[in-house]
């Protein structure tokens, strides 16, 4: 048994973390032995996939509306002067110039971006995988110093709740759009595969906003007294039963995210056809 | 149904200290605290655990096992094969005193800094009256068995100890959540947690939750609910144009 | 001895339970200098492990509940042994306490109209438990915790340091009382001694009043469902300063305490899962409750399995199953079935619900018990039964104290919780040791705190009386050779603690006769010798060997009172059981057996320092005040009672000489 002293490899005096001075002197930096590693490396994948994939549809501007009805969401609302290279893709009007770096659903993808990115569990998805801090409970982050949330531009994080409204309009308007494309523009009425593909993305689009921290903390959160208010308590109740697979609603939203647009290019490509189903 | 497994404990104090080896008997049913009771009956009289109640109630036998906060006394050694070297060291966040115990100090410190209790003057004793919908979150919090296990496992003092001063950890930040929502405290405590206590360092990672024995979800019922009250308070652009104007004003 | 640290204070508690920390804070309220030293951390005395609740006639939950229903319910728990006195304090100033928490910010569960709501338990005639979950103690213990909190914060704005008036003195363990001779004829209390577990250093405090609450006497017994801290030092320490312990016979074991695995060993199986429908099995399979139904309960239990199962569903036309008789009763029938050989394989039997009831219903009607045995013992209750069997798990016997104050025969010496003794008779009520802890914590805090006010002369340390306790405590250092009494023999105080426990537990245990309660006391006889001859290895930071070596001194002698009682009472009574001695004794009921420290030399026995001998001598006890004992029918007075003592009840017909009391009446 050798006997770590302290004043030698750097330790005591300018240690600082876990050896810092006064604690047990252990030379391992952390005596995990399970693969804590894993976690936060299966996070860094698979956000870096779904960045890579969004940032080339955004910007590929083409493939993104399908038999005449399917718009994917990564194009919606669609307001670039370009919408109009697919007729009846635009619901809400085109007014944003056609240029290759402004996305054509540039009025929500910003807001949606920032509401995923000040999201209470990406936030600890993206500390722990890109920011190691920490990568794994009880692993030393590699960081000198350490200030959280308390300075620019982290403190932004707390204006999540702004993010959360737009999202709500922007789950809103990918509601319209999935039921708008029940209409054919000539076939009237009609249900293909890509209509209940967009209809359950579109749902677990809004279990995902409506599970989100600050919408439990608007609904009913923030009061001190929910006897007072049965109606925004028991609201409360449903959206925190929902909060408490919030992390899981992040995950299976980026996949389905991914497999509509997917979907709605193959069809727009012409690489696959869409199986009608009704009408 | 015995058999002889191998434990690494950690053994020093202040000035220094070494894993250990040693070879001990472990019989079905047990958990690491009865192998180091064990140990301490036949091989290490001297060898310094906190504990108390050995039944998970009481929070005291916190420490290290195989680099995971953990009780000892909840933790079963059916969870390692028996081949395993089970690594047993102080919290590392804590000064070490001996052995396995630390210098917990901190947190009493801590304790003291949170405003206590404030009730409203008029109110008698015998006359508070209070619903159940109203107390089921203080109580969630207050299951808490004060392990510090969670304030052991958080980054911001674990691994910046520059960062105790300013910060309360997870268990006081907890405790400011659970009179905030008491049905029947008066004061504000919303400002205090942001300026004073440090919650804006907290980056809701988890880890608090993930050790905690009791299993209080700590990040997601009482640190973010925290936040948002801080973000009504401060950060709202609404709130904050209101108090721009005013001040001006004024 | 140079260098002792030294602190000064009014009043010191010694242990920081729910009593201790109740009795500080009414001590720092009164405007004393008040100090609490405990061996634990601060916040993890044994309290938190109380799960039911706190007993109360606050009448929530039914508004005929008052005090005297409370009080008649704990002096027939107690069988008529308890002191009146405090029994009528305890159940009229409970729901004051009670109150009292709630402004310190406790959060009890809550009835439909937001007030404390209270649950049924064994021996109480109303719903009475304020509880929280299962989680009662926790939350009076954390409660308090931050009251002194509060009040240190309070100290903070006042003087800028926040251990002003109220300081807290965590892992400090007190070896000794140190008294003033000179201070009256008895001598008065004038401070302690004690050292700090981490670093071994001694200190000394100067207190004129001592208030202690150092809780049970559990860790004397092997199977157990007390902490270590039990280790009776209150008991101990209060004796060796001169005062008297009372029925010290009494300690209650709980039927079903958990046998297997070790991990959980001792731990109690909540009485809800007989309630609930778990039957008791040995290893045959037979549910023999069925065959231990003592002859005065006939009729009042099933006498057949079916009629017992019916009683579940239909409580009025049926008899209840012998599975829920008293926790007397059911630890002794277990105990039989051991001994004869039908016992599970870790000397318990069985309990079991996992067949009788679905499991999904199981984890509905027992969350927590299904939580404990999961993740403690990876037992599944809802697949396999339980193994289980008696539990030391209270001592009812303590201290002698003046009921209204608190303090012992010692003056300056205060007790208060399960270390003071009387309340509780001879067998304690669930839900009535929360309610103990803050009525008397308070009372022993105000008994200090008036006594101290009133003092003309504060009691002085006397340097010798340091010195000594100090050698004392040192001793376990010091190598066996060179001890004066040396056989050169060197023991190991966890083997010694060991053999204790299990002698207790086989000897003193649940079911006692008389040749084994001598056998353990001459076995205790050899204990003590060897005690004298421990030593420890390793140095005085943070030693938990030589902690045990000074805790043994405690236990020894706390268990010779147990033992030494537990022979002259010659009846069974609540917590003490003789084999040889069946049934109550309403000669034993007005008699009281009361332990004191021999004196040097006029006890015909040798002085001893390491573990001073003890006597048991019994004494009459106060007889019930007229108004109290009029709250009672005669008839049930009379199962307790002698003739002589109930000639002059109101209820009897009046002696033709002379006319009988008005009923109400003061003695």
């Amino acid at each position: 048994m050798t006997t770590t002293a302290r004043d030698t490899d750097g330790r005591g005096v300018g240690g600082r973390g876990v050896d810092s001075p006064g604690r047990a002197a252990i030379e391992a930096r952390t005596l995990r032995s399970d693969r804590w590693w894993l976690p936060p490396l299966a996070t860094t994948v698979g956000l870096l996939i779904f960045i890579g994939y969004a940032t080339v549809r955004t910007f590929q501007q083409k493939y993104f509306f399908a038999d005449e009805r399917y718009l994917t969401p990564f194009y919606s609302p669609c307001v670039s002067l370009g919408c109009a290279s697919e007729p009846g893709a635009a619901h809400f009007g085109m007014f944003l110039p056609d240029h290759p770096l402004i996305p054509y659903a540039a009025l929500s993808l910003p807001f949606l971006l920032l509401f995923r990115l000040t999201c209470y569990y990406y936030r600890k998805a993206y500390y722990r995988s890109f920011a190691l801090a920490p990568a794994a409970c009880a692993v030393p982050e590699p960081h000198a110093t350490y200030h959280g949330e308390t300075r620019f531009p982290l403190v932004l994080q707390n204006v999540h709740r702004y993010f959360f409204y737009a999202a709500l309009v922007i789950a809103v308007i990918n509601t319209y759009d999935a039921i708008v494309a029940f209409r054919h523009p000539t076939d009237g009425f009609v249900v293909g595969v890509g209509n209940l593909v967009l209809l359950v993305n579109v749902v677990l689009l809004w279990c995902y906003t409506a599970s989100c921290h600050s919408c439990r903390h608007v609904m009913g959160g923030r009061l001190t007294h929910f006897s007072k208010h049965p109606v925004r308590y028991r609201l409360w109740t449903w959206v925190s039963a929902l909060n408490t697979r919030h992390a899981t609603f992040a995950w299976i939203t980026l996949g389905t995210l991914i497999l509509t647009d997917l979907y709605v290019a193959l069809v727009a490509s012409g690489t696959i056809t869409d199986l009608r189903l009704v009408g | 149904m015995s058999y002889t497994g191998t434990f690494r404990i950690w053994r020093g104090d202040a000035d220094g200290g070494a894993l250990a080896d040693f070879r001990v008997e472990v019989n079905e049913g047990e958990v690491v605290l009865d192998v180091l009771h064990r140990l301490q009956a036949t091989q290490t009289p001297d060898l310094a655990v906190r504990w108390n109640c050995k039944a998970g109630k009481c929070g005291s036998c916190s420490a290290e096992i195989n680099g995971k906060p953990r009780l000892l006394c909840m933790t079963r050694m059916s969870v390692f094969e028996r081949d395993d070297v089970v690594t047993v060291t102080p919290m590392r966040t804590f000064p070490v005193i001996r052995d396995l115990v630390t210098d917990v100090s901190f947190n009493y410190a801590k304790a003291r800094e949170i405003p206590s209790f404030t009730p409203p003057a008029d109110l008698a004793p015998g006359e508070y009256r209070m619903a159940q919908v109203d107390v089921n979150r203080s109580q969630e919090f207050r299951k808490c068995i004060e392990c510090y296990l969670c304030q052991d496992t958080c980054h911001v003092v674990r691994d910046h100890e520059e960062n105790k001063e300013s910060f309360a950890g997870p268990r006081f930040l907890m405790r400011i959540a659970e009179l905030e929502m008491h049905p029947l405290d008066v004061a504000d405590r919303v400002p205090a947690a942001q300026e004073e206590h440090g919650l804006g360092r907290c980056n809701i990672t988890k880890c608090c939750t993930d050790v905690c024995p009791e299993g209080i979800k700590i990040t997601d019922n009482a640190l973010i609910p925290m936040k948002e009250r801080v973000a009504d308070q401060r950060y709202d652009p609404l709130v904050w144009l209101g108090r721009t104007i005013s001040r001006r004003r004024g | 001895m140079t260098e002792i640290e030294r602190h000064d204070y009014d009043v010191l508690v010694i242990g920081a339970g729910g009593a201790g920390l109740r009795a500080a804070i009414e001590a720092r309220e009164r405007g004393l200098r008040t100090a609490i030293v405990c061996k634990s951390l601060f916040g993890k005395a044994h309290t938190v492990m109380a799960e039911g609740g706190c007993a109360a006639a606050m009448g929530n939950a039914n508004e005929n509940d008052s005090w005297q229903v409370h009080f008649r319910d704990t002096m027939r728990g107690g069988k008529f042994l308890n002191n009146w006195r405090m029994a009528e304090l305890h159940a009229q100033e409970a729901p004051d306490r009670v109150w009292e928490l709630e402004t310190y910010g406790a959060l009890f569960d809550r009835t439909k109209d937001g007030r404390i709501s209270q649950r049924h338990f064994g021996g109480h005639t109303y719903p009475r438990l304020a509880h929280v979950g299962d989680r009662t103690g926790l939350e009076l213990l954390r409660t308090m915790q931050q009251r002194i909190v509060a009040l240190q914060q309070d100290d903070f704005a006042e003087t800028g340091d926040y251990e002003a008036r109220l300081r807290v003195f965590a892992e400090c363990t007190v070896t000794e009382l140190l008294k003033d001779p000179a201070a009256g004829p008895d001598g008065a209390v004038a401070g302690a001694l004690g050292y700090w577990r981490e670093s071994g250093r001694l200190v000394v405090f100067s207190a004129p009043a001592v208030v202690l609450a150092t809780g049970g006497i559990g860790k004397s017994f092997q199977v157990t469902s007390n902490s270590w801290e039990y280790t009776g030092d209150g008991h101990a320490l209060a004796l060796r300063a001169g005062a008297d312990l009372v029925d010290m016979e009494f300690v209650q074991f709980h039927p079903t305490g958990m046998v297997w695995p070790p991990s959980v060993k001792g731990i109690l199986v909540t009485e809800g899962v007989r309630g609930d429908g778990g039957v008791l099995k040995n290893s045959d399979g037979k549910r023999f409750m069925f065959d231990y139904v003592p002859d005065v309960f006939k009729g009042q239990y099933a006498q057949t399995e079916d009629e017992a199962d019916r009683w579940y569903e239909d409580q009025e036309n049926n008899r209840r199953t012998p599975d829920l008789l008293p926790r007397d009763e059911v630890a002794r029938a277990i105990n039989t079935e051991v001994k004869e050989g039908r016992g599970s394989p870790h000397g318990g039997v069985y309990l079991d619900i996992a067949s009788r009831m679905k499991p999904e219903e199981i984890k509905r009607r027992l969350p927590s018990m299904y939580h404990q045995f999961k993740e403690l013992a990876d037992v599944d209750i809802t697949a396999e039964p339980m193994e289980v069997g008696p539990t030391c798990h209270y001592v009812m016997g303590g201290i002698q104290v003046d009921p209204d104050s608190g303090q012992s025969r010692v003056p300056g010496l205060f007790a208060a919780g399960e270390c003071a003794g009387g309340m509780h008779g001879s067998n304690r009520l669930g839900g009535n040791s929360l309610s103990d802890l803050l009525v008397f914590g308070r009372r022993a805090g105000l008994g200090a705190a008036d006594y101290v006010v009133g003092l003309e002369r504060r009691p002085a340390v006397r340097a010798e009386d340091v010195d000594a306790a100090a050698v004392l405590t040192l001793a376990p250092f010091d190598a066996p050779e060179d001890r004066a009494d040396d056989t050169g023999r060197a023991e190991n105080p966890y083997t010694l603690h060991a053999e204790l426990q299990r002698m207790m537990n086989d000897l003193v245990g649940i079911i006692r006769t008389e040749s084994e309660v001598a056998d353990a006391q001459r076995r205790l006889g050899e204990l003590r010798a060897r005690v004298r001859q421990v030593f420890v290895e390793g140095h005085r930071q943070y030693n938990p060997g030589w902690h045990l070596a000074l805790d043994l001194r405690n236990m020894l002698m706390v268990s010779e009172a147990v033992a030494a009682s537990a022979l002259l009472r010659t009846e069974s009574r609540g917590g003490h059981t003789r084999e040889d001695h069946p049934g109550l004794d309403p000669e034993w009921r007005h008699r009281v057996l009361v332990t004191r420290c021999a004196r040097d030399g006029a006890d015909g026995l040798e002085t001893e320092q390491v573990v001073p001998r003890v006597v048991v001598e019994p004494a009459e006890r106060v007889p019930m005040r007229a108004d109290l004992l009029a709250l009672f029918d005669l008839a049930e007075l009379e199962k307790y009672y002698t003739d002589a003592e109930l000639a002059e009840h109101p209820g009897r017909p009046a002696d033709p000489g002379r006319p009988a009391d008005p009923v109400g009446g003061t003695a």
